[in-house]
Order: structure tokens, then C-alpha cells, then sequence
């Protein structure tokens, strides 16, 4: 019986030796190591033995077995390596194809430079105001000190609804808008469509964008007024912009100002983009006229505040190097797919 | 307005400054400088020869060839084609080396064999107009005055060396339309002393009013009416220092008279008239009123046809001039004019703004008077025109001037409180400074009554924050400092709307879609185009009085029309696909006299390798975001616009949250777009209002589901819609998903059949369903489809 048990050791460590794959492996273990396999045939025959030799015997078997299947596992663990290593190497490919990517729309140029514009609003305690399109004559004009027959007509050509309704040729009706429903501390912002009867060419249209900003409260100064926008441009084109204000004149305001910022091309050398100046023309503001206030029915000896008028096409084709307005209302998805 | 630098030096003395520095500080004071040109750039090494010698060209009958001194140690040799070339004449020269304007290079080279050193020049090629010389020049080289010295600079000679500095001029600043005007800023800009020379002539023994009179019948049109006459007038040409000021300017000049009537206007701001006196009927000058219709020939020898709100200038039986705006072309001068009447007059600027548009026309004095001009500048500039007419000596001034003064505003008298402007601008300008800046615009400052008196020329200064204006400009807008908002905190933040249409552009772009700007108004003729009914709401808009042109002409109530073009014209330019949504209001008119409702919508396109489902994926990919639950899809096959069998009205609850489609396909052909194309407009109002903002949490499911399979054929006209309900309505709380997985149609099938396939989860939330429990409802579900739908089991 001992040496029927050697034989099997012999036999399967001989075919072990030999085994490259998991199949032949698991057909030994059940031939000699399964219930009914070699091994267990071998120790039914144990009731033939001597009650001596019983023990030793039974206690060879146990250890031809656990040898057995200790040197099974050892294989198979090679065996599984080798193979799992014949795969991964299988599995090669080639890391520079292109990627799978789900085909995202993009927001239009001018929506994302005015959510970068909001946001630094908000960040400043600015809320955001809408309003109508199509204005009175009232809002858009007589409320800003800007009477009928006022020389500054001419400048804005008005699209016409009736005698008193006009496609608002500015935001800064919103002003107005807003002083009237709201009491003082007020900071709002109010982006919206414009219209002038300009011809359409590389830098008109007769549609455009302007954000109208508007702050009244008591001891509101023209230094806050430069203090605010040099921090709105800075957030907006980088630390290191500086801002020029220059006199200017809007009915609305007094003391009226136009911003520049330094050539974000040349950063303030001169160029072409800046005509050589140094700087760029991005806003108009100033304080809030008296007698627009006193229009509001806000008192201009108790309250102040300024206003200021962004042109949003203007800050995005200077963001974004665009020498052609006609661009931003053509929609050509080669364009809309660069931003 | 163009201002040549060296004009300043009449009034105020900025020597040193170099013309880049004088544009960089006028710039900040509030006179922003468009440009710096320096008119002669373009001329460089021409200067004035003189022919020594002049012999006919050995190989040529035309060429000449010329020894000319040209100011250096040697004369030189330069071979000349022009007729009229001769020894003994000065000519301007173009040396070796030499540019003429537009770029030219002269460089010395042979003519026929013959070296020559440069080039004799005509006036044309030294950019030289006739006006400018005063004269037309014979064809060929320019010969130039017998005194001009050998050597020295052409530009020198011809004025040339000038720096002309344009000035944008904002409205409100009427008195910088002038020379005088500017020269008040620039000596305020550079604190240096300002002074406008007297103005000196004689007049003859006999008096004004013997030979005109003048009737002002109008006194508020009419502000201020001066004349006065000039007798023994030679008209000729002006000098030529005077034309080569107007050349600067960009004024053509005419001759002395009308140069003089010019060049005070450019001075002193100040528009003139120059009426030849024999054609002056009665010899009397009444300010009226038009007759309704009365005709007048201007100028221009244009008729124009006047209203009674118009205001002209008459003699005893006619119409003269058009007030403010033009003379008339009767009383024009002519070169054998010899008594001149000059008008200097103020007249009400808005009155002449509104003539000016009536009649089409806007001229330097319109555009100047409707800004509204100083009556106290009417007399200074008729005598500056008498004055340059004795220094020209065209004419004797008649002694005397006829002053008709109308209703002038009064002047406002100003709260002078320093503290208060201090407190405005936010800086600390002490009083004494605010005056030296105040004294020097010519504001009255009374320093008892702490009152300021602004001048008559400057009507923009009425209250307290214009004058803060002024000492903010001469203070320096960049020393004021920069603070940051103090006072009580304002919340920055968004509302709900704003947030939604956050939601939409992250939700939509996620889809693939991309954002497109389009113009608000369209074309009236878009309505038919898109098959939109005769009857429809829609047709009803609000039109522009004064569009740019019929295609622009009325505010859009629909925006399909624009998603369209868009859509075709990415087609057009072979995109081969497109996604795209636009955010932006229709107008909805509301009557007249009233503002219309501005909605906004949210318009859906695509085209290319997209199908209805690809649209409506969008709209659910959306309403999911927005949190917008029960929407319902419900065929529309009567909309013009829209594929009768793929359109679908989108509703939440009764609310109609839109309408998406297939683009009718004649209607797409109309928009030029030969492929199918898929478009939908939703009300961003509606699904706001039907967006629940308030997500609760619901608890994981603690049991598992079990899923069964169902495939049934039922009537192919029996909307998938109608199957989930009905199975939901069986299934009950049980059934916790249901997914349609296929549908089938064709072979196999009978015609008017198709196979629906679902699977459906069940599960219970209290205990795990048994197989028994999924098995019977299934078979529930089955005989209900049976029943309701005539269903059948596969």
C-alpha cells in the first residue's frame, strides 16, 4: 500500500512537471485527488491493514496529500502569472489614438464673457436687473436729462416704434428702472440688447450688447466710482491692466468720464490694436446726474451715486482677438466652436 | 474740429510742448485728441532751387536739362520734362533721396543717357491743392515766388510744417468748436496766461443805419442780431497765411471775403454771413418766420420749401437765407460784389436743429448753432471780420453797428461750497485751488456770497456738480483716488430666472447644443415663409417707423425664422451638422401707445444625422435638469410649419411649456436647407414656473427587484404613451421602473401591427417580491393591455 501511495506522488509530480495549462491541472486533482479519485481507491483498501500499520499509513496518505496539493496550488498560481502576463502583453494598444469624448455644445463668445462680468458684480455685491427692449421714449431719453431735440439725439440714431416708443438705444433707461422701484443702497447691474440704425460693417451693428451699472447711496464719491471699475477691470483682464479715466460727457452723468484700459495687446507701448495709444476705450461713466436722481424721486442732496455703460462686444473682441463684429450674429459653428 | 498747433501761439504761449505731450494732457482734461497730423510728413528733402541753366536734352525734343542751385556748394544736374521750365525761375526740388506724397522715392538716375540728381516738381506732385496757392497754376512744374531762398525747406514755404490736432468735441461743449475755444483749454490744461488780441479797425464817417435797417420779429428764434457794412470791396484772393490756415483746418478757400466770414467762424466759433448789399431789396433785413411752403434757393441752388416753424432772414420782398443754416444763392457774393452787409447773429439752437432736419440739411453753422451758441460772442466776431478786412484791405468799414438783442437766457447764479464738491468727488481740493481753476474758465467767483457766475459761453455749467466737473478736470481725474464702496452691504446674487437660465446653458451645452446670437427684428415677409396662417396672432407685431431696410423691419414674434437662417447657413457653408439654441425675447404687441410683452424663449435647431428623438432627448436632458416632472408629449398635426406626423406640443400639467418638430419640409426649402431639420422654441416663463426647485431625498430601496420581459403586438397607431399608462395603472406601487427596450415593425408582423417590448422592474418596499408575486402581475399587466388596448401577447 506504501508504495501504491509513492507511485501516485511519483505520478502526478511527473505529470505536474510537464503541465502548462490550468485544464490539465484541474484533471489531476480530480484522477488522483478527488472523491473519487486514485488516492482516496488507494486508502479504501486501508481496512485490509494491521491496527499498526493503519496509522502510518493513514498518516502517509494525509501527507501525500497536502504535498500534492500544496505543489497543485504552486502551479496553478504559475501557471495563472504566465498566463495573465501573455494577456496583458496581448492587450496592447495604442495610447496616442484619439479619445472618446461625448460632443459638448459651447456657450456664444459674448455669454461668456458676460458670466465672467456677473460674476465679478455679484462678488461685489451687485444684483442683476432686466428690462424691456422696447422703451419709452420717457426711459431712454427724457429721464436722462436728455430732452427732445437735445444735439445728443443725433449721435444715437433711434430706431422708432411710435412718437414715444423707441428700441432702446442704451441700458441706461435701467437706471431710471431701477431708482424707481428700489430705495437707495442700490448696486445693481442690468446687461441687455441695444439698438442704433447703424449700416452693419466689421465694427457696427445695428444690434449690440451693453451692461448698464448702477450704485446710489449716501457718500457715494467718484473715487468709489474709480475705485469700483479699476477693480472690475482688474479682475476681468488681470492684475497687472491699469485704467485711465478721461473727461467726457453723457447727459446722465456729471462729472462724466470714459474709461481706457492698457492695451491688452501691447500692454500699453502702442500698437495696432490701440491706433498706436496705449490704450483702449472699454466703458463710459461718470456720476449720476442730479436731475436724474431728482427724476427718480431719490433726493440728490441726501444720496449719491454713479452709473456706467460696458459695451460687451467690445470686451469680447478684445478678450478674444476678434477684428470682426459681424462674427458674434453670423453663428457659423466654426466660429461658435473655438470658445 | 482740427486745430493746426501753431495757431495758439495768437493766444496763449505753450512753447516746448511737443505735440504728443499737448494730445496726452488735452486728452485728460476732457478735449480727447483723435489725431496728431503732420501735414507735410510726407514731404521730405524738397526744397527750392533755382534754374541756372536750361538747354534742350541732346537725345529728346522734349527733355530739358537743367543745372539748378539747390543750396548746396555745388549747382546740379537734373533732367526736367515739364513745357515751362526756364532759367532764372525758382522750382521746388526733389533731391536724391528725396519722398513726395503717396510714398514716392525719388533717387538720381539717367534720362536718356543724361545724370540727373533729382526732380523738378509740379503742385500736383507735392500734394499741393490750387486753393492752398491761391491760383491755378499753368500745367507743368510749380514756379514758385521770385524771393523764395535757394535751399530752404518747400514745406517751410508753403506753411507745411504744421501739426494739426483733431478733437473729438462732445456736445455740450459749443465754445470748443472754436480756435478760441480750444486755446482757453490748453492754456487752463497748461496754467499758463490766455489772451485774446484786441481787435482794432477804423470805420468811415457814414453810419450803418442810413443805408440797412433791420427788423428782429421772432426775439426768442432769434437771440442777438449784429450787422455791419463794408463798402469799396475788392473781391480776390486771401493771403497766404489766411489760406494756409483754412487749408489746415480743411476749408477750401473761395476768396477774402468769404475766406474772412471762414475763418472767423473757425476762430471765434462764431458762424457769419456775407450778403452782397445790391441784392438786399429795400436795402432791409427782417428775421421772420417762414411762410407755410415759402421756397427758397439756397447756396447750393437747391429749392427748399420752408414752414412757418422755420426761421429765415428777408429782405423787403424775399426770403435771404434760411437762418443758421444757409445763405440764400440770390445774395450771394460775386467777384464784382462791392458793399457787403455781415451778419453775426445767435440764433435758438434747438429751432435750427429741427429746420436743418427738415430741410436735409446740416452745415459747419447748423451743427455749430444747435448747440447752442453765445449771444455774447455775436459782436467780438463781426469785429474781427471788420478788423481782417481792413488788414486785408478788401473793403473800408462803414461806421456804426446795428445790435438787435432778443431773449437771451439768464445766466444761473451757483451755491459755491467747496466742501460739498470735495465730498462728491471724494478728494481734498482746498478753496483756493477751486478758484484759481474756476477764475481761469472765466467763472465769477464771489468769495462773500460763496456764489460762482459761469460765462455765457459755456451754457453746459448750471449746478453744483457741473462746476465739480470742472475742478475734477483741472484737478486731474487721475489724482483723484480709488476707493471701494463703503456704506451698508448689498447682497450680490442671482434670481430665480437668472439661475434658470444658468441651468439651461449648462444643461443644453451638455447636450451638444450651442449657443447662437441672432438679430431681434426679421423681415415681415418671414411669416409666409413659414406657412404661417393669414389669421395667426403671430402676424401681429410691432414695426420699426425707420427700419435700416424692409428685411429688419419687424420685431420678431416667433424666433424660428431666425433658428432657421442660422440653420442654413451653417447648411450653406457645408457644416455637416449642427446643434444649436439661442436665449432671447419675442415681442408680442400689446396695443397702441404700450410697450409689448417681451417673453423670452429658448429656440432648439439641429440638422445632420439627427432625428426627432435627438430633439426631444434635448428637451428631457433639459427638463431634468430643470426638475420639471410630468411632461407629456402630445402629437400636433395641423402646425404649418411642422411635419404634420413629427411635431409634438410639450405640456406639464395644462401648462404648454413649448412646441418641438421636424421643420415642414417646403418650409425648409424655402430657407434654403435641402436636408431635415428639427427645431423647437419653449417658453423659458412656463418652465420656471413648472420647475420644482424643492428635491427631497427619497430612501434607497432595501429590497431587490424583479424584472420580467414583455413583448406585445398591438395597433401600430397606439402611442407608446398610451401602453406605459395603461401598464403603470396595472402594475400600481409594484411596478418601479419600466423601460421601453424595443420597438418593431415589418416582416413577420402584420401591417397595420407593430411589437412593443418592455421590461419592467417590480419591487416591493417592505419585504422581497416572491417569483409567484412578479409572474401575477405580470399576467395583470397582460390582460389589461388585452383589454384596454386589444394587445396580444408574443
Amino acid at each position: 500500500m506504501k508504495e501504491k501511495l509513492e507511485q501516485i506522488k511519483a505520478d502526478v509530480e511527473g505529470i505536474l512537471k510537464d503541465a502548462v495549462d490550468l485544464d490539465t491541472l484541474e484533471n489531476i486533482r480530480i484522477k488522483y485527488l478527488g472523491k473519487k479519485g486514485e488516492l482516496t481507491s488507494v486508502l479504501k483498501g486501508m481496512g485490509k491493514l494491521s491496527k499498526e500499520e493503519r496509522p502510518k499509513i493513514g498518516a502517509l496518505a494525509n501527507e501525500i496529500r497536502s504535498r500534492l496539493e500544496a505543489e497543485l496550488d504552486e502551479k496553478k498560481s504559475a501557471i495563472s502569472a504566465k498566463l495573465e502576463e501573455a494577456k496583458l502583453k496581448a492587450e496592447v494598444i495604442d495610447v496616442t489614438m484619439p479619445g472618446r469624448k461625448q460632443p459638448e455644445g459651447k456657450l456664444h463668445p459674448l455669454t461668456k464673457v458676460l458670466n465672467e462680468i456677473k460674476d465679478i458684480f455679484i462678488g461685489m455685491g451687485f444684483q442683476i436687473a432686466d428690462g424691456p427692449e422696447v422703451e419709452y421714449d420717457y426711459y431712454n431719453f427724457e429721464a436722462l436729462n436728455i430732452p427732445k431735440n437735445h444735439p445728443s439725439r443725433d449721435t444715437q440714431d433711434t430706431f422708432y416704434i411710435e412718437d414715444n416708443i423707441v428700441l432702446r438705444t442704451q441700458t441706461s433707461g435701467m437706471q431710471v428702472r431701477v431708482m424707481e422701484k428700489t430705495k437707495p443702497p442700490i448696486r445693481i447691474i442690468a446687461p441687455g440688447r441695444v439698438y442704433r440704425s447703424d449700416t452693419v460693417d466689421a465694427t457696427h451693428s445695428p444690434v449690440f450688447h451693453q451692461i448698464e451699472g448702477l450704485v446710489v447711496d449716501k457718500n457715494v464719491t467718484m473715487a468709489d466710482l474709480k475705485g469700483t471699475l479699476e477693480m472690475f477691470t482688474k479682475s476681468l483682464y488681470g492684475e497687472d491692466t491699469r485704467v485711465r479715466f478721461r473727461p467726457h460727457h453723457f447727459p446722465f452723468t456729471e462729472p462724466s468720464a470714459e474709461m481706457d484700459v492698457s492695451c491688452f495687446v501691447c500692454g500699453g507701448k502702442g500698437c495696432s490694436v490701440c491706433k498706436g495709444e496705449g490704450w483702449i476705450e472699454v466703458l463710459g461713466c461718470g456720476m449720476v446726474h442730479p436731475k436724474v436722481l431728482a427724476n427718480c424721486d431719490i433726493d440728490p442732496e441726501e444720496y449719491s451715486g454713479f452709473a456706467f455703460g460696458i459695451g460687451l462686444e467690445r470686451i469680447a473682441m478684445g478678450k478674444y482677438d476678434i477684428d470682426d463684429l459681424r462674427l458674434f450674429f453670423e453663428n457659423d459653428l466654426r466660429f461658435l466652436d473655438q470658445f | 474740429m482740427k486745430l493746426p498747433m501753431s495757431w495758439l501761439s495768437d493766444y496763449t504761449d505753450i512753447g516746448g510742448v511737443t505735440p504728443k505731450e499737448y494730445a496726452d494732457k488735452l486728452t485728460m482734461t476732457g478735449s480727447k485728441v483723435e489725431s496728431v497730423e503732420n501735414i507735410g510728413a510726407e514731404l521730405d528733402k524738397v526744397v527750392v532751387g533755382e534754374v541756372l541753366t536750361c538747354e534742350m536734352h541732346p537725345d529728346s525734343d522734349h527733355l530739358h536739362v537743367c543745372t539748378v542751385n539747390a543750396g548746396g556748394a555745388e549747382p546740379i544736374q537734373i533732367v526736367c520734362g515739364a513745357p515751362n521750365v526756364a532759367a532764372g525761375q525758382k522750382v521746388p526740388v526733389a533731391l536724391n533721396g528725396s519722398t513726395l506724397p503717396g510714398g514716392v522715392k525719388i533717387k538720381k538716375g539717367k534720362l536718356r543717357g543724361v545724370i540727373s540728381n533729382g526732380m523738378i516738381c509740379s503742385h500736383e506732385e507735392l500734394g499741393l491743392s490750387a486753393s492752398l496757392l491761391g491760383y491755378e497754376p499753368e500745367y507743368g512744374i510749380l514756379v514758385l515766388p521770385e524771393d523764395a531762398v535757394p535751399g530752404s525747406d518747400i514745406k517751410d514755404l508753403f506753411g507745411l510744417n504744421e501739426n494739426v490736432v483733431e478733437f473729438e468735441i462732445t456736445s455740450n461743449r459749443p465754445d470748443c468748436f472754436s480756435i478760441i475755444g480750444l486755446a482757453r483749454e490748453t492754456a487752463v490744461s497748461f496754467k499758463k496766461p490766455f489772451n485774446i488780441p484786441a481787435r482794432k479797425f477804423s470805420e468811415t464817417a457814414e453810419n450803418i443805419n442810413d443805408t440797412l435797417s433791420i427788423e428782429v420779429l421772432d426775439k426768442d428764434k432769434c437771440r442777438r442780431y449784429c450787422s455791419r457794412l463794408i463798402k469799396n470791396v475788392k473781391i480776390g484772393p486771401s493771403p497766404k497765411w489766411m489760406r494756409e490756415r483754412l487749408e489746415a483746418c480743411g476749408v477750401r478757400s473761395i476768396n477774402n471775403m468769404v475766406d474772412i466770414t471762414n475763418y472767423v467762424l473757425l476762430e471765434y466759433g462764431q458762424p457769419m454771413h456775407a450778403f452782397d448789399l445790391r441784392n438786399l431789396a429795400g436795402h432791409k433785413i427782417t428775421v421772420r418766420r417762414a411762410a407755410e411752403g415759402e421756397v427758397i434757393k439756397t447756396l447750393d441752388e437747391q429749392n427748399r420749401v420752408l414752414t412757418s416753424e422755420d426761421l429765415v432772414i428777408a429782405d423787403a420782398e424775399k426770403a435771404v437765407a434760411i437762418a443758421g443754416v444757409m445763405g440764400g444763392f440770390n445774395s450771394e457774393i460775386k467777384d464784382d460784389t462791392t458793399e457787403v452787409a455781415f451778419e453775426s447773429a445767435t440764433f435758438d439752437g434747438s429751432s435750427v436743429r429741427l429746420t436743418a432736419q427738415r430741410v436735409g440739411l446740416r452745415t459747419e453753422a447748423s451743427s455749430r448753432y444747435e448747440k447752442g451758441l453765445d449771444y455774447n460772442n455775436t459782436v467780438p466776431a463781426i469785429e474781427r471780420a471788420c478788423q481782417l478786412v481792413e488788414e486785408l484791405g478788401c473793403g473800408e468799414v462803414v461806421g456804426g453797428m446795428i445790435d438787435i438783442m432778443g431773449n437771451v437766457p439768464e445766466q444761473p447764479v451757483i451755491a459755491f461750497r467747496p466742501e460739498k464738491i470735495n465730498a462728491f468727488l471724494g478728494t481734498d481740493v482746498s478753496t483756493d485751488k477751486m478758484i484759481e481753476i474756476l477764475t481761469a474758465l472765466e467763472v465769477k467767483v464771489d468769495t462773500d456770497a460763496m456764489t460762482l457766475v459761469p460765462p455765457s459761453f459755456r451754457p453746459d455749467l448750471q449746478a453744483e456738480a457741473d462746476i465739480a466737473e470742472e475742478i475734477a478736470r483741472f484737478y486731474g481725474y487721475d489724482i483723484i483716488p480709488t476707493t471701494l464702496l463703503s456704506g451698508e452691504a448689498t447682497r450680490g446674487m442671482k434670481n430665480e430666472e437668472q439661475k434658470t437660465e444658468d441651468i439651461i446653458n449648462s444643461a443644453l451645452t451638455a447636450q451638444g447644443m450651442s449657443e447662437i446670437y441672432t438679430y431681434t427684428f426679421v423681415s415681415p415677409s418671414v411669416f409666409d415663409k413659414l406657412s404661417i396662417p393669414a389669421d395667426s396672432p403671430l402676424r401681429n407685431v410691432v414695426r420699426i417707423t425707420n427700419p435700416l431696410g424692409e428685411d429688419t423691419s419687424v420685431m420678431r414674434t416667433t424666433t424660428i425664422g431666425s433658428m432657421l437662417e442660422v440653420l442654413a447657413r451653417n447648411y450653406n457653408y457645408r457644416n455637416a451638422k449642427a446643434k444649436l439654441f439661442e436665449t432671447a425675447k419675442v415681442f408680442l404687441p400689446t396695443g397702441a401707445g404700450k410697450l409689448p410683452q417681451e417673453p423670452v424663449v429658448i429656440t432648439l435647431g439641429m440638422y445632420g444625422g439627427v432625428d426627432f428623438f435627438d430633439l426631444k432627448g434635448v428637451c428631457e436632458a433639459l427638463f431634468e435638469q430643470l426638475n420639471i416632472n410630468n411632461v407629456s408629449y402630445e402629437p400636433v398635426s395641423d402646425n404649418p410649419t411642422y411635419h404634420p406626423g413629427r411635431c409634438a406640443v410639450i405640456k406639464c400639467g395644462k401648462l404648454v411649456l413649448g412646441t418641438i418638430g421636424q421643420i415642414m419640409p417646403s418650409v425648409a426649402r424655402k430657407f434654403e436647407i435641402e436636408t431635415d431639420c428639427y427645431v423647437g422654441e419653449l417658453s423659458l416663463e412656463n418652465m420656471i414656473k413648472c420647475a420644482d426647485s424643492n428635491i427631497k431625498y427619497t430612501h434607497l430601496p432595501k429590497y431587490p427587484a424583479l424584472t420580467r420581459d414583455f413583448s406585445i403586438l398591438l395597433d401600430k397607431a397606439t402611442p407608446v404613451a398610451e401602453i406605459e399608462k395603461v401598464m403603470k395603472k396595472a402594475g400600481g406601487k409594484l411596478l418601479a421602473s419600466l423601460e421601453l427596450s424595443d420597438v418593431y415593425e415589418g416582416r413577420q408582423i402584420p401591417e397595420d401591427k407593430k411589437s412593443v417590448m418592455y421590461k419592467a422592474a417590480f419591487r416591493a418596499d417592505d419585504r422581497s417580491l416572491t417569483g409567484e408575486e412578479a409572474d401575477n402581475l405580470h399576467d395583470k399587466i397582460v390582460k389589461k393591455l388585452e383589454s384596454a388596448l386589444g394587445a396580444v401577447l408574443r
